[in-house]
């Protein structure tokens, strides 16, 4: 198996693009990823998106973003695990790259949402979820996690208003990160005080319903040099899944796939979680970065808003979350969201993090999540000296 | 939706018919034909009694497209007394009511209604365990210790 | 002329009730509210309040649970039932059986008649009759009936005071296992349009203080006062009485005009707390008599269904009612839950808000 290096991403900036459909916002951030990387010709290409059969009654994206970009021919497959498609794309682009395959592959992740309803894009969202027992009972996505906020809250007794540092840090980090969507600082006041989508979750626990593309290429670590000053190696890509229904799990609150998925790429990358500079987690509601700060190892059962309160998760803690802005305020294009957090956690291993810099990251591990922890794809990527 | 979609699962929705593990004896809801304690075929309908305690609610404020007619409502994950956790809306309570531990009971109840001419989808829903006045004996009752 | 022996019909198989159960949702408008609304407050309403179904909830819905209860009450496995009729003129379906959902539901289908009875708000009993006809032939060991509805009256219209919901369902089956045993029963209709709504309507229509003398009243009494004729019973012999009600005062007269004292129609007289349910009114009233009911004592049940006709019953209860009539819940449990709504409330649960043009 081949070595696989990230030389080139690209981003559009996460927001409402009312002016850009699919088809340009994949082609913008495609562009992007192609000119960071000056590669001249790619053999694949991989879609991740997982909604635009629903939104834009438009799929067979492989062949319509190919199409689109002019690599006439070229391989192209659009791949779907619900919020985790992204990172489910790079995972299938990883192993062309390191089986031989292919050598130049170019993953694109985008979502287009802000061209249905608020109930159409929540009735499209619980599609992530059972439609046969869970979301013909009205269950919404945030719902799922509400259930979880809940219970955590109960096991643990915690409150509410104890969630607010994952929120605030992920506001804090966007306001110097130009692609985010909501670039401004947040309060505990306004935490507590925020409006009620589903109890205990407010809109300031959950990320925004958002448009955006980001890209990545990827070619063998050996000849990344060629290509990129500054290349960052794949050093580990896992997934795991786990039942598709919150329901059917034998303990709702620890994610297994979570566990699973990042015991793997430890295993993989042949390092620990004490060895991770910083974590791009799937904090799409505020309890989920909880509940993967516990399952990945970083934190103890239960103590996954602990590590948050004692400050370890800010750009100066112990393990920095959400360094860009996060789901949470950088923005949740829920089939972009994966490649999104590989391009920051690269940006972080090239030193290109701007004021949002961590000193010395070396090793950045990112984690997309589907549904309520169904599909987990943890990557681990490293700066290549 | 097509009404053969809700039809299939008629029985489950309905009644709460779930399935027993011939090989262990776990009891399955939803129905899932393998089962997942000892990944043996599990296929003999099984009926759950629908008694529960809610293990965690909520209250959804904002309703996916279908279900703006009940919203706000609250959906519930219910431990039923036979093992299973099942997703399901809380109904006939208001939501300064529930609490984790609430005993509920299986109703049957309309899920959805598909606009004034589409398919009415019922299934079950969970209420609060329905309180029972305390009725005196009446005079000709034979008195019991 | 016949005489009575012909008129009064008895099953050639003795034949009682099983099993009962009984339904009513949670919600109670009050009479003031709606009131306060349409006439400033001005007009004193005919019920104290209405129970209200919530807006998950339809004739389907009330009749399942109706029928559950009365399952559990009769200790029958639903499958050995071979009929499920339901009784209502608010079916959810116009074409689509309200039954076929109730029997799959309490786990009766396939081996199962089923069908929907109209005949205003004697559905229920008619379905009874039936239902007594067929267990008495020997056609069946064990048939449902079931009256139910979720009436709506006009905005504003007298009706909308006391237009409830709920329902009761019964099992009729064999004597020896009754709880409360057929004596006879007798139907007794006329065509008269005192009330009706049409195909596509959405509200009823009615025809004022018609709806009285030669409708309610010309037909219940007459029911009564012939089945008692041919049973050679009077008042004085029946521990209870119940009579469809449309509100108070019309039970209370027929009552009085047929010789019974206040007493005997006090336990199944509920529409001052529930309003009228319709296809379910003297149904759940007889529900609640039995909830209360001693072995020996004999109920005389009568319904009123406009268009107009009365189907009238006698029973005598059995030992059987001390042990199964706690198997369920009873009647005054569903009664006193009770939560209370306004108008705006009332009108979004039964779809006077237009949400869609």
């Amino acid at each position: 198996m081949r070595e696989v290096a990230i030389i080139g991403i690209g981003q559009t900036p996460v927001g409402e693009h009312w002016e850009k459909g699919l088809r340009e916002l994949a082609l913008e951030a495609l562009e992007a990823a192609i000119r960071d990387a000056g590669v001249e010709r790619l053999d694949a290409l991989y879609i991740g998106n997982m909604l635009s059969g629903q939104v834009e009654s438009q799929e067979h994206l492989g062949a319509l973003v190919a199409d689109f970009a002019g690599m006439h021919g070229v391989e192209a497959v659009k791949v779907e695990a619900a919020c985790a498609s992204g990172a489910a794309a790079l995972r299938i682009g990883y192993a062309m790259v390191a089986g031989g395959l292919a050598d130049f592959v170019a993953v694109v992740g985008v979502e287009k949402m802000t061209d249905a309803s608020g109930e159409a894009i929540t009735a499209a969202l619980a599609t992530a979820a059972d439609a046969e027992y869970e979301a013909v009972h009205g269950m919404t996505f945030t719902a799922l996690n509400a259930l979880l906020m809940r219970r955590y809250m109960h096991e643990y007794g915690y409150r509410r208003e104890d969630f607010a540092p994952f929120s605030i840090n992920a506001h804090r980090n966007a306001v110097h990160n130009p692609c985010a969507m909501l670039r401004f600082p947040i309060t505990a006041e306004a935490f507590a005080s925020a409006r009620m989508i589903a109890d205990p979750i407010t809109l300031l626990d959950a990320s925004p319903v958002c448009d955006g593309a980001a890209a990545v290429i990827l070619c063998p670590a050996d000849q990344a040099r060629a290509f990129q000053e500054r290349p960052v190696r794949i050093r580990a890509s896992a997934v795991a899944t786990d039942t598709v229904a919150l329901h059917d799990r034998r303990d709702p609150l620890w994610l297994e796939a979570v566990a699973l998925s990042a015991y793997r790429a430890f295993q993989q990358a042949g390092v620990r979680p004490e060895d991770v500079d910083f974590f791009e987690l799937h904090d799409a509601f505020t309890i989920m970065a909880a509940l993967s700060l516990e399952a990945s190892g970083f934190a103890p059962r239960g103590r996954g808003v602990a590590m948050a309160l004692e400050g370890a998760i800010f750009r100066d803690g112990r393990l920095p979350i959400a360094t860009m802005g996060g789901l949470k305020a950088r923005g949740h294009p829920v089939g972009a969201t994966g490649i999104y957090q590989v391009v920051e956690a690269v940006l972080q291993l090239r030193g290109q993090a701007g004021p949002n810099q961590i000193p010395n990251a070396r090793l950045g591990m990112t984690q997309n999540i589907g549904g309520t922890g169904a599909t987990v794809i943890t990557h681990i990527l490293e700066a290549m000296d | 939706m097509h009404p053969a979609r809700a039809w299939r699962g008629r029985s489950q929705r309905y009644r709460l018919e779930g399935e027993i593990c011939e090989g262990c004896g776990a009891r399955l809801f939803p129905p899932r034909d393998i089962c997942p304690e000892c990944q043996r075929p599990a296929r003999t309908p099984y009926p759950l009694s629908g008694r529960g305690e809610v293990y965690s609610y909520t209250v959804v404020y904002e309703p996916p497209a279908g279900y703006e007619e009940q919203a706000p409502y609250i959906v519930a994950l219910i431990r039923l007394e036979e093992g299973p956790l099942v997703s399901a809306m809380l109904t006939d309570v208001g939501p300064e009511e529930v609490y984790i531990g609430m005993p509920v009971e299986m109703v049957t109840r309309v899920l959805h209604r598909q606009g004034e001419h589409g398919v009415i989808a019922y299934g079950y829903k969970f209420r609060p365990v329905l309180r029972r006045t305390v009725m005196l004996p009446s005079p000709s009752a034979p008195v019991t210790a | 002329m016949y005489e009575n022996g012909h008129r009064i019909m008895k099953p050639s198989r003795p034949v009682g009730i099983v099993g009962y159960g009984a339904y009513v949702p949670r919600y109670r408008l009050p009479g003031v509210e709606i009131s306060r609304l349409w006439t400033g407050g001005a007009e004193p309403p005919p019920v104290r309040e209405k129970a209200v179904p919530g807006p998950d909830e339809d004739v389907v819905t009330m009749s399942i649970e109706a029928a559950r209860n009365a399952l559990a009450r009769a200790g029958i496995a639903a499958n050995r039932l071979r009929a499920v009729w339901v009784g209502s003129e608010s079916h959810p379906y116009a074409v689509k059986p309200s039954a076929t959902i109730v029997a799959e539901a309490i786990g009766a289908t396939p081996h199962v008649q089923a069908g929907d009875w109209e005949f205003a708000c004697k559905a229920g009993t008619e379905a009874m009759q039936a239902a007594i006809g067929f267990v008495g032939s020997g056609m069946a060991d064990y048939a449902m009936a079931i009256g139910a509805d979720t009436a709506q009256g006009r905005p504003g219209d007298a009706l909308e005071y006391t237009a409830g919901a709920g329902g009761a369902a019964f099992i009729l089956g064999p004597a020896e296992e009754s709880l409360a045993i057929l004596e006879g029963s007798l139907s007794y209709v006329t065509d008269t349009p005192d009330f009706w709504r049409r195909a596509h309507a959405r509200y009823p229509e009615h025809g004022g203080r018609f709806t009285g003398e030669p409708a309610y009243f010309h037909h219940i009494v007459e029911a009564a006062r012939q089945l008692m004729e041919a049973l050679g019973t009077r008042p004085e012999d029946y521990t209870y009485a119940v009579f469809h009600q449309p509100n108070v005062k019309f039970p209370q007269k027929a009552a009085k005009m047929l010789g019974f004292r206040p007493e005997q129609i006090q336990t199944g007289l509920l529409v001052d707390e529930i309003g009228n349910t319709y296809a379910g009114s003297c149904l759940i009233g007889l529900t609640a008599i039995l909830d209360e009911a001693r072995p020996g004592d004999r109920i005389l049940a009568v319904s009123f269904g406009s268009g107009a006709g009365s189907d009238a019953f006698s029973l005598v209860v059995t030992e059987a009612i001390r042990e199964r009539r706690d198997r369920a819940p009873r009647t005054r449990d569903y009664i006193a839950r009770r939560v209370v709504i306004d108008y705006a409330t009332y009108a979004r649960y039964r779809g006077k808000i237009v949400l869609d043009t």
